[in-house]
């Protein structure tokens, strides 16, 4: 039996009293040994910061290990929950604290997923946060290696001191390749 | 600002353009003015998930108290307007309970105003009415709210742009790629036909599917009416264990 989907829509303008919360962006403590950022900005067709868009991320721990664990919205200091919420700012720039993802598989290409959502986007939009470094290993990606190569960047965060920075461009030069799956 | 008679003629342009048959908003939808620098203009690239695309996040009763789900008693006294239920059953693309998952909403109060500081519509606040509530769908999917039916509002898309009523819900899977955020709708509204946000849904049927309906068993004698309204998200890739709730 395959049922019809429930269609989406905008999340819309008001959300910043309903979804962030106090905690969301950070998967794990600041002063965590391990602790990095993942940050960046969410930008227009125009190149303009989208001030009101909210951003998921899930990924696994280091070790490549996804949690199971049920507690994913709370943040008690210890467990790694692997799941955060984070909304821009007026310029457009989120930010998230957590630990750098590992492989979920010997030799694959560690990432974060990312969902989307912002006024003006009548659906939520999915993508990946590649991590850069390993040519070799991003080069055997079937994701990556399946997105023309002129887009594949728009896939792969960039490192700077404090972790890692991925801008999500929703439109124009530069745009963020999106993902489908089947049976969406 | 464009009149409500030019949203309206563009509406039905990219209406009788289309097939009907897409089951989703479209992404391009210039009557909705917001969505014209916010679209991505490159069709979706087609992956498989894996890892971590497989597994949705895990709240649990730690996450959220049960008092949650009522929006009408986060204060000191009833809010104003027509006290409702909600209720429903979120279910995956093959019809299987969505158990133990988080659903969270938002909306208006009874006079169309949200307790946002971006909305500066003049119409009353609410003391007594925030407008967010969550809760966690029970071991069968279902969910319940209580609470106060919104108010249409005015928005400023075009000229006297009215949004029908409605009810913001946020919904997880069992699945990263389940991930929903949509709107609710009361049954009967007449700003359906002018609503740039409803319509870009072209296809008749799945906009419907975002309509809620009255329902007498649901409605409580002397107290609250009664709405239900069934999630469906899309088909799951992970072969599903005995023991995942």
């Amino acid at each position: 039996m395959t049922l019809a989907p429930t269609p989406g829509q905008t999340v819309g303008p008001f959300f910043g009293y309903a979804l962030p919360y106090d905690g969301g962006p950070e998967l794990v403590a600041l002063g965590r040994a391990d602790a990095i950022r993942l940050h960046g900005r969410v930008l227009d067709g125009a190149g303009d910061p989208v001030p009101d868009a909210l951003l998921e991320l899930s990924q696994p721990d280091a070790d490549g290990v996804l949690p199971r664990q049920r507690g994913s919205w709370s943040r008690d200091g210890f467990d790694f929950t692997g799941w955060g919420r984070a909304a821009t700012d007026r310029e457009g720039r989120y930010g998230f604290t957590t630990v750098t993802p590992g492989p979920t598989a010997p030799g694959a290409a560690a990432y974060f997923a990312l969902t989307v959502f912002a006024r003006g986007l009548l659906d939520r939009l999915l993508t990946r946060v590649y991590l850069p470094g390993d040519d070799a290993v991003l080069a055997a990606d079937p994701v990556l290696s399946s997105v023309p190569s002129d887009r594949r960047s728009t896939l792969i965060a960039e490192r700077d001191e404090t972790g890692f920075v991925f801008d999500v461009r929703l439109q124009g030069d530069g745009e963020t390749v999106f993902l489908s799956y089947p049976r969406h | 600002m464009v009149s409500q008679a030019q949203i309206c003629d563009e509406i039905a342009e990219i209406a009788s353009a289309s097939d009907g048959m897409e089951p989703q908003p479209h992404l391009d939808y210039p009557p909705y003015r917001s969505s014209l620098l916010r679209h991505p203009t490159k069709a979706l690239h087609p992956v498989d998930p894996e890892g971590v695309e497989l597994w949705a996040p895990a709240f649990g009763e730690r996450d959220v108290d049960p008092l949650e789900a009522d929006l009408t008693i986060q204060h000191n006294g009833e809010p104003i307007g027509e006290r409702m239920v909600v209720t429903g059953r979120v279910v995956d693309g093959e019809g299987r309970p969505v158990r133990h998952q988080l659903v969270e909403i938002w909306q208006a109060n009874a006079g169309g105003r949200y307790l946002h500081q971006r909305d500066q519509h003049p119409a009353a606040l609410d003391p007594n009415f925030t407008g967010v509530g969550r809760c966690l769908t029970d071991a069968d999917g279902t969910y319940a709210f209580t609470t106060i039916k919104p108010g249409p509002y005015p928005w400023k898309n075009h000229r006297n742009a009215w949004r029908p009523a409605h009810i913001h819900f946020s919904l997880f899977g069992t699945e990263f790629t389940q991930r929903m955020v949509t709107q609710m709708y009361f049954p009967g509204d007449p700003l359906f036909a002018l609503d740039p946000i409803y319509q870009s849904i072209t296809d008749p049927k799945a906009r419907e599917r975002l309509v809620a309906g009255y329902d007498h068993d649901v409605t409580q004698h002397e107290w609250c009416t009664g709405y239900r309204w069934d999630i469906v998200l899309t088909g799951s890739h992970r072969t599903r264990m005995e023991d995942d709730a």
